[in-house]
């Protein structure tokens, strides 16, 4: 049986977790969070590269004899913008990448390129305003990056931009940007400095899962695991509904712990690891939920469908606000999350796959 | 303690200061006003006041500079599920509030507390028709505290303030950013003018006044003319500037001019010595239209008892009323200086030319 572990999120753990949410790592251009990844795993990994997408694939094998192959896989990219055409007087339109609503973008002080050169997203004058026009949405087209005149020497044209939002911790919570998916980066991490012994962990910290799952596609192929495992953030839409209407369409709620996955758009959890999961927590008196089954996806989405099927599940910790310049968790909900996923990796036995335990 | 504009402005845009809450910008314009001036005080409504005795014989004409302190911001209108709800303190444009990084100022206990917090959209799904696309009506957002429902309900109350918390951030070319340049941008000026008269002889006294509840229509403002009573006023705020969205009236680069404007608040002659003072310091100073009264403190100044003669100064700004307004700190600079020049230069009889034809 594996050592004892009991996750905590001391000053050494918010300090990483600050600087991954903190870095510029929109999707395509993930190198930020590949160099903190590098930096934090030299000393705990057996093999170590970087593919021809840009994923980080880090295997750390165990020691028993008969090892489970078990993938899990953690986004490093964020959804964000790129500079398009230059205006002048440090202006750039732009267009946005991955799943942005438009209208979290105004107003909000933004970074622009490696050095994160400040810029700001601003609105016209509500002076200057019909009412008319404050009805209408302001689209993308008409918004522009503004990094202060003479500007342009510093940025340009096809620089990343994302929110500059720090993270901060609000009581029991953490706000932050990115924290989709750089909770499951910072909690792959720690998987690997504490791994279990009787599995091999084929980490991929994974490219464009924002434009659709891709770089899990190749990770997945490389790894040939027995098991895809995705962690990631899903919402929580535990907000009160307008008419005082009980809300029955959550997703998750904060607070219920980790959130395991029956069915989303792109995968259908496997049965036998959806069972393994809820066990493990029931056993370990773990807070879990469902995420209630509906649309989104996952890295598992691709997983589970590399070379002749992988059984897959995700894990996510529940988020408010996800995909604008802040997202909102629990502490208590992330550590909740890494502390199921060592468990149940903790006392995985390949027999759970059996086949005839579908049913 | 030698004046500093940078770290002044920046933090002056740290705090916050909702009109009729202004104690927290009042206390940092204090010491540094305090170091500049002979005797402080504070008006009725919460404006700030500072003298400087000019060396003319008594009795001496006296000139106001009014600057506004207060900010547009939020107040809590309900509390559901730990979940607050708001309306606005000043004008504000709903559709820069979703995502928006805020403090709350509790005050259920006896002090204060400030809580970090953040403006939310809940999801469609959970909104009637009106919210399900385009901007979001303010009474559907929220604030999320992060804290859970019993600690928001022993902390906060219905009426507290909520302001804006985006940090000031310097941007190239001698700009900066952060909420409330409009019009800390004008007391920081307003401060430059000072610290150039501490260390010049001049024969007016100088009341520089950080207005109060300038945002909701001139309140602080209108009180202090009538306590100060002056001879005339200098009126400072800021101007739109040239930018995305801009509009179609007259506006500014940023960086290039500050403004005078020219309309109905705006007293003919002070307008032609200004401008000449400008001229002779080769200051820049372009013409600003305010034909059917200002949106400024000078509309209530000029007023204000048997009436004030007003001349209005304007700073170039990028998106007024947005947590990232922009200006350029060459323009701060020069105001300060014009202001500094104009009344270093006034003869204690200067009132006798300003005439009407």
């Amino acid at each position: 049986m594996a050592k004892k572990y009991s996750p905590k999120m001391g000053k050494k753990e918010l300090d990483l977790l600050t600087r991954l949410s903190n870095a510029l790592a929109v999707s395509g251009d993930e190198q930020e969070v590949r160099e903190i990844v590098y930096a934090e795993l030299q000393e705990f990994k057996d093999s170590m590269h970087t593919d021809a997408m840009g994923n980080v694939l880090v295997s750390r094998e165990g020691n028993e004899p008969i090892r489970p192959r078990v993938m899990v896989a953690a986004h490093m990219d964020e959804i964000g913008m790129m500079l398009i055409k230059e205006d002048g007087d440090g202006l750039f339109e732009f267009v946005v990448i991955g799943g942005v609503d438009p209208r979290q973008l105004v107003g909000k002080p933004v970074i622009v390129g490696r050095k994160h050169v400040p810029g700001v997203i601003g609105a016209k004058a509500i002076h200057l305003t019909t009412k008319e026009e404050r009805e209408q949405e302001l689209k993308v087209k008409s918004l522009r990056i503004d990094v202060g005149l003479g500007g342009s020497k510093l940025v340009e044209i096809g620089d990343r931009a994302t929110f500059d939002t720090k993270l901060a911790v609000l009581g029991p919570s953490l706000r932050g940007k990115a924290l989709d998916d750089r909770l499951g980066v910072f909690n792959l991490i720690e998987l690997l400095k504490n791994a279990p012994e009787n599995i091999d962990l084929l980490a991929a910290f994974t490219v464009q899962e924002e434009l659709g799952l891709r770089g899990a596609k190749t990770a997945a192929y490389h790894f040939t695991s027995d098991i895809g495992i995705a962690m990631d953030s899903t919402p929580a839409n535990d907000m009160p509904h307008f008419d005082g209407e009980e809300n029955t369409t959550h997703n998750t709620k904060l607070d219920g712990g980790p959130a395991i996955y029956l069915m989303d758009g792109a995968t259908i959890g496997d049965r036998r690891l959806v069972k393994w999961l809820t066990d493990t927590a029931d056993a370990e008196k773990i807070p879990w939920q469902y995420r209630q089954p509906g649309r989104g996806g996952t890295d598992a989405g691709a997983i589970h469908k590399t070379r002749a099927g992988v059984p897959s599940v995700s894990v996510s910790v529940p988020q408010r606000y996800l995909h604008s310049a802040a997202g909102l968790v629990r502490i208590d909900d992330e550590l909740n999350t890494l502390k199921l996923m060592h468990a149940a990796l903790s006392r995985l036995d390949r027999s759970i796959l059996n086949p005839q335990e579908i049913k | 303690m030698k004046f500093e504009l940078l770290p002044f402005l920046k933090s002056m845009l740290s705090v916050s200061g909702i009109s009729g809450y202004e104690a927290p910008i009042r206390d940092v314009i204090t010491p540094v006003w305090q170091e500049l001036s002979d005797r402080t005080w504070v008006s009725s409504h919460g404006s700030y006041h500072a003298i400087r005795y000019g060396a003319g014989t008594e009795p001496r004409p006296k000139v106001m500079i009014a600057a506004h302190m207060d900010a547009i911001g939020l107040m809590v209108t309900g509390i559901e599920a730990g979940f607050l709800r708001l309306t606005q303190v000043g004008g504000v444009d709903s559709r820069i509030l979703p995502g928006q990084m805020v403090t709350v100022h509790g005050t259920q206990r006896d002090e204060t507390v400030e809580l970090p917090a953040m403006v939310v959209m809940p999801p469609a799904h959970l909104l009637p028709k009106d919210g399900q696309k385009g901007p979001l009506p303010q009474k559907y957002l929220l604030v999320d505290t992060g804290l859970h429902p019993a600690e928001v309900e022993r902390l906060v109350r219905v009426g507290d303030v909520i302001s804006f918390a985006t940090e000031p951030r310097e941007l190239s070319g001698e700009t900066i950013s952060g909420h409330t340049l409009d019009n800390r941008a004008s007391v920081a000026a307003t401060t430059i003018a000072l610290d150039y008269l501490s260390r010049r002889k001049h024969l007016w006294d100088v009341i520089a006044v950080a207005t109060s509840q300038e945002e909701v229509g001139g309140i602080g403002a209108m009180g202090s003319s009538f306590d100060i009573m002056p001879d005339f006023a200098i009126v400072i705020d800021v101007t739109f500037a040239k930018g995305p969205g801009g509009g179609d009236t007259v506006l500014f680069d940023m960086g290039k001019t500050i403004t005078i404007t020219w309309g109905s608040c705006d007293h003919p002659a002070l307008y032609a010595a200004m401008k000449a003072t400008a001229d002779e310091y080769e200051i820049p100073l372009a013409r600003d239209f305010a034909p059917s009264g200002a949106g400024t403190d000078a509309y209530d100044i000029q007023i204000a008892q048997a009436g004030i003669p007003v001349v209005e100064l304007g700073i170039p700004l990028r998106y007024m009323h947005t947590p990232v307004e922009v200006v350029s700190i060459k323009d701060i600079k020069r105001a300060g200086r014009l202001m500094a020049e104009f009344i270093t230069d006034l003869p204690l009889d200067f009132m006798n030319s300003v005439r009407w034809e």
